[in-house]
């Protein structure tokens, strides 16, 4: 069963690093618009997986990836004209970190759906408050973000990705990894058989966090002009909810190929229906919910098992 | 050895006084029954020794260390295990995962995964589920969950024990081997403080019986001093 399971190992990690090299070749025999298109499906991938991190497991809902994405973002708007674009990733992402930190230790105790609108209520607070400083002190709503060619862009964006999930797979893997997934099954049980619970959800909150706020960096200088509505848009926090849910939660595969599949939707929708995007949207995911309770990668597995399912306890 | 006292203490949930300055103790290598008609604060006295709540006033104490205001994490890795009333496993974990990660949180010093699970191995051989490890733990009877929250708690290497109904909902095969179980677990130097409504299980194995009534302890004594109590009497029977 050893054998078999480093196999199996080995096939994942074989074929993760054989479309890594894949993707890092992108931008020498790939167009400049798929390099584009794949940054934006990589940024997605990076949102969900960071986001599965941590509500995968302990099944709180968190709605701040677009909080964290949006300390990114104006991190690299208003730090990106006198620092290397290395160290304003740094500095975004220690920046998500510590936030994520003071909002997890005020807030994982809250349970469920409350834990949910709390961190959907910090998206439209940070909006406001960074709206409020910007129309007081600096009497402009939008900033200029400086301009980074695209291969640059890709290529952090690929590496922040990779980092991401090595990261996510090594904690997954530890005795952490094992702790995150007693506390979604039952907290109070957690904490009576030793685990910290307040301290490893506050964590890996944090780290779920900073991947999410690197990458809303990198993504800033894509966009070249930002403002508060555009930095903290709800939609970021949203999207990598359905994209895990559509992709199933399973494994960090499920996340990657929900993130692909949406983000290729979103320019399919986008390009071809602009009127109809947030319609079929709306349709595909009450379809993928009502039929796909453990994801596309769930009805893989069962078809694959040959029919037995195995629901998740967490809704 | 007094291994474990709680000095007046007492909780309120909004006016309702679930405990009411209660005093007791645990003496090492005891089983120490806690009794009580229903509401009668068991479970709140158990919740405050396991720091699920923190008492409103009086103190804990474990081998004279102070207990009182400790997480429930550091008074497990302090070495006060405990079961639930309802069973609470992870049941979507395998059964040697339950377990195992009570070694690798639970135990003072935390152990590494491998020795974790070698030790988690033996304990569900001696609770009597060997050959169950990989099976999923919401797959198990009742019964077999029941032990492997004991195996989970044992896990953490506690010296004391808080065992909530454990017997309660088994059939009467079942609850002779948990009755065997318990004694068991005396047997490997861990002292044990039970609630238990099956009268039997109670007086067979309990060294002494604390019963509570209204949150306040109303009686303490050898099984055969509280059978013959005249306030236990009245408020079991209602007479």
């Amino acid at each position: 069963m050893n054998a078999r399971m480093n196999r199996k190992s080995l096939y994942s990690w074989g074929s993760a690093v054989l479309l890594v090299l894949l993707l890092a070749l992108l931008p020498i025999y790939g167009a400049p618009y798929t390099v584009i298109l794949v940054t934006s499906i990589i940024m997605y991938a990076a949102l969900t997986v960071s986001w599965v991190v941590f509500s995968g497991p302990t099944g709180n809902v968190s709605l701040a990836p677009a909080a964290f994405m949006g300390i990114g973002i104006y991190t690299a708007a208003s730090l990106g004209k006198f620092l290397p674009l290395p160290l304003v990733i740094l500095v975004a992402a220690a920046g998500s970190l510590c936030l994520a930190l003071v909002v997890g230790a005020l807030t994982l105790r809250l349970k469920g759906l409350y834990f949910s609108i709390f961190t959907f209520g910090l998206v439209l607070l940070l909006r406001q408050l960074v709206l409020w400083y910007e129309v007081r002190f600096t009497h402009t709503r939008g900033r200029f973000v400086v301009v980074i060619d695209n291969t640059t862009i890709f290529y952090v964006m690929l590496a922040i990705f990779v980092v991401l999930l090595i990261t996510a797979h090594l904690l997954r893997q530890s005795k952490y990894g094992a702790a995150l997934e007693a506390i979604g099954e039952d907290e109070e049980a957690a904490a009576h058989a030793g685990v910290n619970v307040t301290a490893m959800k506050t964590i890996t909150f944090g780290v779920s966090a900073l991947f999410m706020g690197a990458t809303g960096a990198i993504m800033a200088t894509k966009w070249t002009y930002i403002d508060p509505y555009i930095a903290f848009d709800p939609f970021f926090s949203f999207m990598p909810v359905l994209m895990a849910v559509f992709g199933g939660m399973a494994t960090f595969v499920g996340p990657i190929i929900g993130a692909a599949v949406f983000g290729l939707l979103e320019e399919l929708l986008l390009t071809q229906f602009p009127f109809y995007y947030m319609l079929m949207f709306g349709i595909i995911l009450v379809v993928a919910i009502t039929y796909l309770p453990n994801g596309l990668t769930g009805l893989v597995m069962k078809w694959r098992k040959g029919g037995r399912t195995e629901s998740h306890a967490n809704p | 050895m007094r291994i474990l006292e709680g000095k007046k203490l007492t909780k309120f949930f909004g006016g309702l006084a679930a405990v009411s300055e209660v005093d007791f103790g645990v003496d090492q290598g005891e089983i120490v029954g806690l009794i009580g008609p229903n509401g009668a604060g068991k479970t709140t006295l158990f919740n405050l020794i396991s720091g699920a709540i923190i008492p409103d006033s009086g103190v804990l104490e474990f081998k004279g260390q102070k207990l009182t205001g400790l997480k429930a994490h550091l008074v497990c890795r302090a070495g006060v295990a405990r079961t639930f009333q309802s069973v609470r496993i992870f049941p979507n974990m395998s059964v040697i995962g339950n377990v195992s990660l009570g070694g690798v949180f639970g135990t003072k010093t935390g152990m590494s995964s491998p020795a974790a699970v070698v030790a988690a191995e033996e304990l569900l051989d001696f609770v009597g589920l060997a050959g169950a490890s990989t099976t999923r733990a919401g797959d198990l009877t009742l019964a077999h969950q029941k032990r492997l929250e004991v195996a989970r708690a044992l896990a953490t290497q506690p010296e004391v024990m808080l065992l909530d109904e454990l017997i309660a909902g088994l059939n009467l095969t079942e609850a002779g081997e948990v009755m065997g179980l318990i004694t068991r677990i005396r047997g490997r130097g861990i002292t044990i403080l039970m609630i238990e409504h099956v009268m039997k299980a109670i007086m067979s194995i309990c060294n002494r019986i604390i019963v509570l009534h209204h949150g306040e302890k109303i009686a303490e004594g050898s099984p055969a001093e509280i059978t013959s109590n005249e306030t236990v009497i009245k408020i079991y029977l209602g007479k």
